[in-house]
């Protein structure tokens, strides 16, 4: 009964959504206020129902009710409860349902958090938020249905596989869709605007919380993704450019540029086409991410069941989603009104430059991830496209954007002076040649990489500090008054701080583990020693152990440094009998200084194990920088401006098309 | 409509043309980082009743190999199973085989009813070798040149086609080659 009850609930929403989606528009069109307030309650509604269904599924996996297929193919009685609602959306058919939940609370957010929007404007943003629910609500109840029955009921389930049992994993697709569908709100107002024929300053500050707030979730969610494949998958590695990271990673690139070309458009009036642009695409970025993990097309470690009937009702969405709205800019954009004008060396030109970073960044990505499938296309040949491509096109890019990066702040808008930014540099500039040097001599014989990464690292940090010292006038008032200058600034300017930094820090992480680390992989036997990177590994015993829902093969590990112990660690080899599975646990040691990695594997019938051992320095810097670019994300969104109500907007002057920018 | 606001929808609609592509091909054949490699060291026990079992070291004794990664409960394994069956007996490379994540007794069973092409079974029973081979499914299929390099992999059951065409002439090079 509750699964019935989580089914109507789904059409009811649909019917909702097609209200919402039509009514207001029309209403927006021909001035009817009561049409378009009825967007608001619709949209609340579509969220009540959508919540009910969500619920009722989660309930079927809470109480283990196998007469639902969903939970006989994904759930065990034997489960733990938390790995049993994470079961929820650990499939294709839940995670659809999670998708439309997160895109109604959105869409419900705009409804009782934007009574500052223009009406219209309102009506029509919550109407593409419709539009893009009835696809996805479609999609569910045609193709995909979580509450389809089974009968005879099994006597238990099929299980989860022990690989999606861990709490990374729980818990990185709702923060990468909480990002994904956030790029919807960015979206809807995109093509509102498109629709009005109006981007302003206004309309920039409307969206920007929005573009905040999901780029902040979709790069926790993409920095949890990228931590679970590193303790979870035993290999070491921590980022794999596969097809499904790069789906995640191309509206991080387009987001990213979105959010710093909304600031031109907030403050200057400037870029207005572009910034729609981006809006458009980072959500296209976001549909076709999920058509790739979905449909087949590339194959990838983690897709999920592919089946081509989902995959032809996918693409017939994005072309009408992404083909639409991109047709539909190329009638509107033309008619956007032209912004301000500004010299190439301000703070617009830096930002400029910054979006073509990333955008062409992008575009490599998605070129990279979609070449096999050209190739296979146009000649029936099979490759594959990995880091070696990303690696050549990425570097270049980073670099640019990281010397970039320390420019933009100094800048003024407008008309910036380039030869003063310079000069406010001169301490980076020191900074960075004597770090360059210092890591050259370190690592003399080895490949230059690690010394542009440490001078990158050194450039930024110090830049982030020099525009600090700038802004507060440290060092040249008397340290009150800089103190005072201090607290007044805004939490915006902090947040961008912290959001460079966190850059440079990631930075750090990867430079250092990549040209740092020390591996062993051989065979050890009880009692054998390794020195691995200055730290002595000594096998001393494995013992089988029990697991909740698992047998495991646990090892001891002694870890010395000069003698003394630093570490006992203990990874395992489980078996789970549900379905029949084997995994490697790795036993990890943290520090902010270096990594501590073992992984051990079978017999190898000699009495020796299969044994991995890494160590690998600075490397929680990657994840800890993540954490601190998004820290600077919600800082910025505390930021006061955003709280408090957005200006109004001017009165429209005369709408003659105007020439484009 | 100014042309260079079209650009983006027109991109789009070429990778559009693209993906409805590629719901139709069969990413079947995947390069393999291996490929020039030497093989994974590894040691897998025999199938009861089928000694030897088979370990890396089988492969470094100067001949080509074909290695074919199997399993029971693979139905696509029995497709190609008679292909194999008529190269083994052909006489003219020796097939080592996988046994990928199997029952023994299923093997068994399935090798007594169909026949058994290979010369030495290992059973990876865990499916870790399976993982330092990089095997994304079962059936696969590896050559294995003179030095114990893998020359050649497929992924998916051999056709008749693949046999004659592909695998045969390039077993038959790297024999030549000496």
């Amino acid at each position: 009964m509750i699964a019935e009850i989580g089914h109507f609930a789904l059409v009811l929403a649909l019917m909702l959504a097609l209200v919402q989606g039509s009514l207001p528009v029309i209403g927006a069109s021909r001035g009817n206020a009561a049409w378009m307030a009825l967007a608001g309650p619709a949209a609340v509604g579509m969220l009540a129902f959508i919540a009910v269904a969500f619920g009722a599924l989660t309930w079927a996996y809470v109480v283990s009710d196998f007469t639902v297929l969903n939970v006989v193919q994904n759930s065990h009685s034997a489960k733990p409860l938390i790995y049993k609602i994470a079961g929820v959306w650990g499939n294709h058919e839940g995670s659809m349902l999670l998708w439309v939940l997160i895109l109604s609370v959105y869409g419900a957010g705009v409804a009782l958090a934007g009574g500052n929007l223009p009406r219209g404007l309102r009506a029509r943003v919550l109407g593409v938020q419709a539009w893009i629910a009835i696809g996805f609500l479609l999609f569910i109840l045609l193709t995909s249905n979580p509450f389809q029955r089974v009968f005879p009921p099994p006597p238990d389930g099929q299980g989860l596989n022990p690989l999606l049992q861990d709490p990374g994993l729980a818990f990185h697709p709702p923060f990468l869709y909480l990002g994904y569908v956030g790029f919807s709100m960015a979206f809807s107002f995109a093509i509102a605007a498109l629709i009005e024929g109006r981007v302003d300053a206004a309309w920039a500050r409307w969206v920007r919380p929005w573009a905040l707030v999901a780029w902040c979730f979709l790069t926790t969610g993409i920095a949890m993704g990228s931590y679970w494949s590193y303790y979870v998958l035993g290999w070491g590695g921590w980022w794999f450019w596969d097809p499904v990271e790069n789906a995640s990673f191309m509206p991080w690139l387009a987001g990213t540029a979105l959010l710093h070309s909304a600031i031109v458009v907030e403050k200057r009036d400037a870029l207005k086409s572009w910034t729609v642009l981006l809006a458009i695409l980072t959500f296209s970025f976001s549909l076709l991410g999920t058509f790739l993990v979905r449909s087949g097309v590339l194959t990838s470690v983690h897709a999920f069941a592919t089946d081509p009937a989902r995959g032809v009702f996918i693409l017939a969405f994005l072309v009408i989603v992404i083909g639409g709205s991109l047709l539909l800019y190329a009638v509107r954009a033309p008619t956007l009104k032209l912004g301000g004008l500004f010299a190439p060396v301000s703070r617009e030109g830096s930002l400029v430059l910054n979006n073509l970073a990333l955008a062409v960044a992008c575009g490599a990505v998605l070129f990279g991830t979609l070449y096999p499938l050209l190739l296979d296309a146009l000649s029936g040949q099979k490759i594959s496209v990995g880091p070696p491509f990303f690696d050549i096109v990425f570097v270049p890019l980073m670099v640019l954007l990281i010397a970039a990066m320390a420019f933009g702040p100094l800048l003024a808008w407008k008309r910036g002076d380039g030869l003063d930014a310079v000069a406010k540099l001169r301490a980076a500039f020191v900074v960075t040649a004597a770090v360059a040097l210092a890591t050259w001599w370190l690592a003399r014989g080895q490949s230059p990489l690690p010394v542009l990464g440490m001078a990158l690292v050194a450039w930024l940090l110090t830049a982030v500090a020099v525009e600090l010292a700038q802004r507060t006038k440290a060092f040249r008032l008397p340290f009150a008054e800089s103190w005072g200058r201090a607290m007044r600034m805004p939490r915006a300017a902090y947040g961008m701080s912290l959001a460079h930094a966190g850059v440079a820090l990631v930075v750090l992480g990867i430079t250092a583990s990549g040209a740092w680390q020390s591996e062993k992989l051989g065979a050890m036997k009880i009692g054998d020693s390794a020195e691995v990177g200055g730290y002595v590994f000594t096998l001393a015993g494995i013992e089988p152990a029990r697991g909740p829902n698992y047998e495991a093969q646990r090892a001891t590990i002694d870890v010395t440094r000069g003698g003394r112990l630093v570490a006992v660690m203990h990874p395992e080899t489980r078996h789970y009998p549900v379905p029949p599975t084997d995994t490697t646990e790795v036993a990890l040691q943290t520090t902010p200084v270096r990594d501590l990695y073992a992984v051990v594997g079978e017999p190898d019938g000699n009495g020796a194990y299969a044994v991995r051992i890494y160590t690998k320095p600075l490397i929680a810097w990657i994840w800890l920088g993540a954490a601190v670019m998004v820290a600077g994300g919600v800082l910025s969104l505390s930021d006061r401006r955003h709280r408090v109500g957005a200006p109004k907007r001017q009165p429209r002057a005369a709408s003659a098309p105007a020439p484009a920018e | 409509m100014r042309v260079q606001y079209a650009v983006p929808v027109a991109i789009f609609a070429l990778v559009a043309l693209l993906l409805g592509a590629g719901l139709y091909l069969n990413p079947r054949e995947i390069p393999s980082a291996l490929i020039g490699r030497p093989v994974p060291s590894f040691q897998l026990p025999p199938l009861p009743g089928h000694d030897p079992g088979f370990s890396s070291a089988d492969l470094k004794e100067g001949q080509v190999v074909l290695v074919n990664v199997f399993a029971t409960w693979c139905v696509p394994c029995r497709a190609e199973h008679p292909i194999l069956l008529e190269l083994s007996k052909r006489h003219e490379v020796p097939i080592f085989a996988i046994d990928y994540k199997d029952d023994p007794k299923m093997a068994e069973a399935w090798l007594a009813e169909f026949g058994n092409p290979y010369s030495r079974i290992g059973m990876d029973k865990s499916g870790r070798v399976g993982i330092d081979w990089g095997v994304y499914g079962v059936p696969e299929t590896y050559v294995i040149d003179r030095t114990g390099n893998i020359a050649f992999k497929q992924v998916g059951p051999l056709t008749a086609d693949d046999m004659e065409q592909k695998i045969l002439p390039l077993i038959r090079q790297l024999k030549a080659r000496g």
